[in-house]
């Protein structure tokens, strides 16, 4: 869709980069003059968000690491450091601190504008695909930069997750031991913590140029999940339309971002982390951060051995692949219809998918005690049923409404509502 | 995508129009700056480096004839005790040939410009050339033609009263501003 | 709009209601009515002042204070910050406090000595190390206080209600050993620390801002975890201007978006 550029050099020295290393262009092409559907809806503007937000936290990130020093006996004083002695160091972290929080909560909702969408299926499956390896980047990334402080909660953590992975069978043991460099969590832990943490977000700004580039290719999905037909028509150039529409819902996120920055900066945080790690006392309630309680959850519901899978690693196995699974999405469901708009069972199941994703969280933060245990259980299984049966299924069964013609016919309706709106069914094989 | 060209039509106030545009931008370069600014200032020195910045030292533990170099600011400082003669030698220089001319009397002076003491020279340990340490008295190395210090490093020659005599340094080793707390003891970094 | 209007009062609620959710057993926290909370929050010098003086009189001697220099102490917004001596290493205040102390140094032969104190000096920890701390406080290291308010849920308010939490009874089932105190604030119940802050323990200076201000266990403790408030977090108060102005731009800059956005939407149908 992105069609023949229509970059024109202007200057003479334009005209000679242009004939050695069209960067203008690809510039135009992507940022000014791609064609975007005019009748995205505020949702896909957490894109536009999850840049300014990457851009945020590494250039938060990089002025952090002149500071930070990765030892144990002096990383949790090194906090200290910059939160009271470096120019404006309290800001700094603490916008790095929130940033991550936020950095997540947008993720969660363009995932999820995702799969309500449809935005997953031909022909973008690489760039869905692209977006899970993004995600699994970033939780990574988030993991280890928890570390660094280490607070209590950082030393925890690492300890917890990292010895699931001695669950994996035969070769577990020996992969923490790897990991750690040592026979537990300790300096070599989080001296290359730190590094992986500082390497992996440009590894992850690698995969989002990718991910631009596959978006760039058969261009932006839409509300009605119906693709684009007439350019001239359906879509405005990206800047100035979308560049000032996602410029004013970036404005209004960084708003709420400032109030966690200055009032409320430790408010997504747990107090246990500014208690300085202690290897030898584990804290009462061990809780990861907001945005892993889902998975955190998924991960603890599997306490039970599955025929000859023991329960360590399969609570691992769970974990992981209820990320994975995403990958998958885009053949698991057999739905000839994109957007949930006109799905009415999808719809419904994706609503439920999400109350239920809140509510893994939920059980994520509680502790491992009845009810929430079983509630974990019942949930876990939803999760998984939503991907492996819902979608698969409904496909099938489910007699959508009938999509507008075009991204055109949805905005100028047809005087006779023939067609449009009305339930139709589905050829089914 | 022509019926939604911006240049179309300016027919109600294209002025004000633009203007909001321009505001808009001018506001997002402030807000640039406004980020920006933190993340350039983190870099200057922090608190605990400028409560560093001062340091006292008792010049009674430098005995006649001899250098002690004390740390300050992350570098070595000279504190050289001269004999009469070294003073008297650094007084008739005053009337050579000086690349950086400086009377010796001027070398000892406090921050306020009020007299130090002759006898204890204080100057930063770097040579104005490219910043290696000279060599001083009691280092059993040569002190060059002026029998004050000898950098090493390109061959700069200062007297006794730190000058440059001979070489490559452009200026004379650097006096940091000092003031007498007591008759012996000073504070270097005011 | 309006979608997302919701989708935020959802996310709020939820993390409104978690902390709740999770409440830990300890009995419910009263407040220190601190005249630093909220967004327009500010510290009381003289409080801060006060509650300096409690720490160094009551808290220092079993209590480290790492993370905290004496320069701390004079720098904006904090305790003895004097305009005139914007650079806290000169202001008399700071220094006369920290020569007051005695610090362990090495001096330039490796000799070790005992010098007084300067602001650049962090505050001397009484133990020399965790063992020792242990040892001399029946098995458990009395905890840093340089970050306490941050490292507990309640900040402040826990601190105010744990100093006031002694002299209850203690509940059926709950066993206090030797040496321990009961404090339904702590969690368990058992604490090691006994109550510190009554009435009269210190003295409070007779200066024109602590006028009518007696030193009532109540008073101590609001002004320790005021001071213990501050130490964690000694930009708070830069923090919270910064904000009020960061928001107020964000806000204008939204307006100036919307405007510019409906401008340039004008003319297209979507």
């Amino acid at each position: 869709m992105s069609g023949p550029s229509k970059y024109i050099p202007q200057s003479g020295f334009e005209k000679w980069l242009d004939k050695r290393l069209p960067i203008i262009r690809f510039a135009n092409d992507t940022l000014i003059d791609f064609p975007t559907p005019k009748n995205l809806n505020y949702w896909w503007t957490f894109g536009g968000i999850l840049a300014i937000f990457l851009i945020l936290q590494i250039l938060t990130g990089i002025v952090l690491a002149m500071h930070y020093v990765a030892h144990v006996d002096f990383a949790f004083a090194s906090i200290a450091h910059i939160m009271r002695d470096v120019n404006y160091g309290w800001l700094l972290r603490n916008m790095h601190m929130v940033g991550a929080s936020f950095f997540f909560f947008a993720v969660y909702v363009h995932i999820f504008r995702g799969l309500y969408y449809g935005s997953y299926k031909e022909p973008r499956e690489v760039l869905w695909g692209l977006g899970v390896i993004i995600f699994l980047l970033m939780v990574m990334t988030a993991f280890m930069g928890y570390v660094l402080p280490w607070g209590q909660m950082s030393f925890w953590a690492a300890k917890v997750i990292t010895n699931l992975i001695g669950g994996i069978p035969f070769i577990g043991e020996t992969i923490v031991t790897w990991l750690w460099g040592g026979f537990s969590v300790g300096q070599p832990t989080l001296n290359r913590f730190y590094s992986l943490h500082y390497l992996l977000p440009f590894v992850i700004l690698g995969v989002v140029i990718l991910h631009v580039w596959a978006l760039h290719v058969p261009g932006n999905n839409n509300p009605t999940g119906v693709e684009v037909q007439d350019v001239e028509k359906e879509t405005v150039p990206f800047h100035p339309y979308y560049t000032v529409k996602d410029g004013f819902a970036i404005v209004v996120f960084l708003m709420v971002y400032a109030w966690f920055v200055f009032y409320g900066p430790d408010l997504l945080g747990h107090p246990d982390n500014y208690i300085p790690a202690n290897p030898q006392v584990t804290p009462a309630h061990i809780v990861p951060e907001w945005y892993f309680l889902p998975f955190y959850a998924i991960l603890r519901a599997i306490d039970f051995d599955i025929f000859i899978i023991p329960a360590k690693f399969g609570g691992l196995a769970a974990m992981l692949g209820s990320i994975l699974i995403l990958l998958a999405v885009p053949w698991l469901d057999t739905s000839k219809i994109k957007s949930m708009r006109y799905r009415p069972w999808g719809r419904i199941a994706w609503f439920v998918f999400l109350a239920n994703f809140i509510l893994l969280g939920v059980c994520g933060f509680m502790p491992a005690e009845p009810p929430w245990t079983y509630i974990a259980k019942a949930a876990t299984f939803v999760y998984f049923a939503y991907f492996l049966i819902v979608l698969p299924a409904l496909g099938v069964i489910e007699s959508p409404d009938m999509p507008p013609k075009s991204i055109a016919d949805s905005i100028h309706p047809k005087a006779d509502k023939s067609g449009a709106g009305n339930p139709v069914n589905v050829v089914v094989k | 995508m022509s019926d939604t060209s911006l240049n179309s039509t300016h027919e109600d106030g294209p002025t004000r129009r633009d203007m909001i545009h321009v505001a808009t931008g001018a506001m997002m370069v402030g807000g640039g700056a406004m980020v920006a600014w933190p993340l350039v200032h983190q870099m200057n020195p922090a608190a605990d480096t400028l409560a560093m910045a001062s340091i006292e030292f008792d010049l009674a533990t430098v005995p006649e004839g001899s250098q002690v170099k004390v740390m300050w600011r992350g570098s070595p400082v000279f504190i050289r005790h001269r004999t009469a003669a070294e003073i008297e030698q650094a007084n008739k220089d005053d009337t050579a040939t000086l690349r950086d001319p400086e009377a010796n009397a001027n070398r000892t002076k406090q921050a306020d410009g009020s007299d130090g003491k002759a006898q204890y020279l204080i100057m930063e340990a770097s040579c104005t050339h490219a910043g290696c340490i000279p060599v001083g008295v009691g280092e059993n190395g040569y002190l060059g033609a002026f029998g004050g210090w000898f950098c090493p490093c390109h061959g700069s020659h200062y007297d006794t009263a730190g000058r440059i005599r001979q070489g490559p340094a452009p200026l004379n080793l650097i006096v940091p501003k000092y003031v007498y707390l007591s008759d012996t003891v000073v504070k270097i970094g005011v | 709009m309006r979608k997302l209007l919701t989708l935020s009062l959802i996310s709020a609620a939820i993390f409104g209601a978690m902390p709740a959710l999770a409440s830990t057993g300890t009995a419910k926290l009263m407040s220190a009515e601190g005249s630093y909370e909220g967004m327009f929050g500010r510290f009381d010098r003289a409080q801060l002042q006060r509650g300096f003086q409690i720490y160094k009189e009551v808290c220092a001697s079993c209590h480290s204070m790492k993370e905290l220099h004496f320069r701390n102490l004079g720098e904006k917004y904090g305790p003895f910050y004097s305009p005139e001596h914007a650079n806290p290493n000169e202001n008399p205040v700071v220094k006369a406090i920290a020569k007051g102390y005695v610090i362990a140094d090495v001096d330039a032969s490796g000799n070790d000595v005992e010098r007084a104190g300067l602001p650049s000096d962090r505050f001397p920890a009484p133990f020399a190390s965790d063992a020792q701390a242990k040892a001399a406080n029946g098995g458990v290291a009395p905890p840093d206080l340089s970050v306490i308010t941050k490292a507990r849920m309640g900040g402040a308010d826990y601190i105010y209600s744990l100093m006031m939490g002694y002299g209850h009874a203690v509940p059926h089932g709950v066993v206090v050993g030797a040496g321990k105190s009961y404090n339904p604030y702590f969690a368990g119940g058992v604490i090691g620390m006994a109550q510190q802050l009554t009435d009269d323990r210190v003295t409070y200076a007779d200066t024109e801002a602590n006028k009518g201000i007696k030193p009532t266990a109540a008073q101590e403790s609001r002004d320790i975890a005021a001071f213990l408030q501050w130490a964690s977090d000694p930009h708070q108060t830069e923090r919270k201007a910064a904000g009020l102005g960061v928001m107020l731009f964000l806000f204008v800059f939204a307006l100036f978006t919307w405007f510019s956005y409906q401008s340039i939407w004008r003319k297209v149908e979507h």
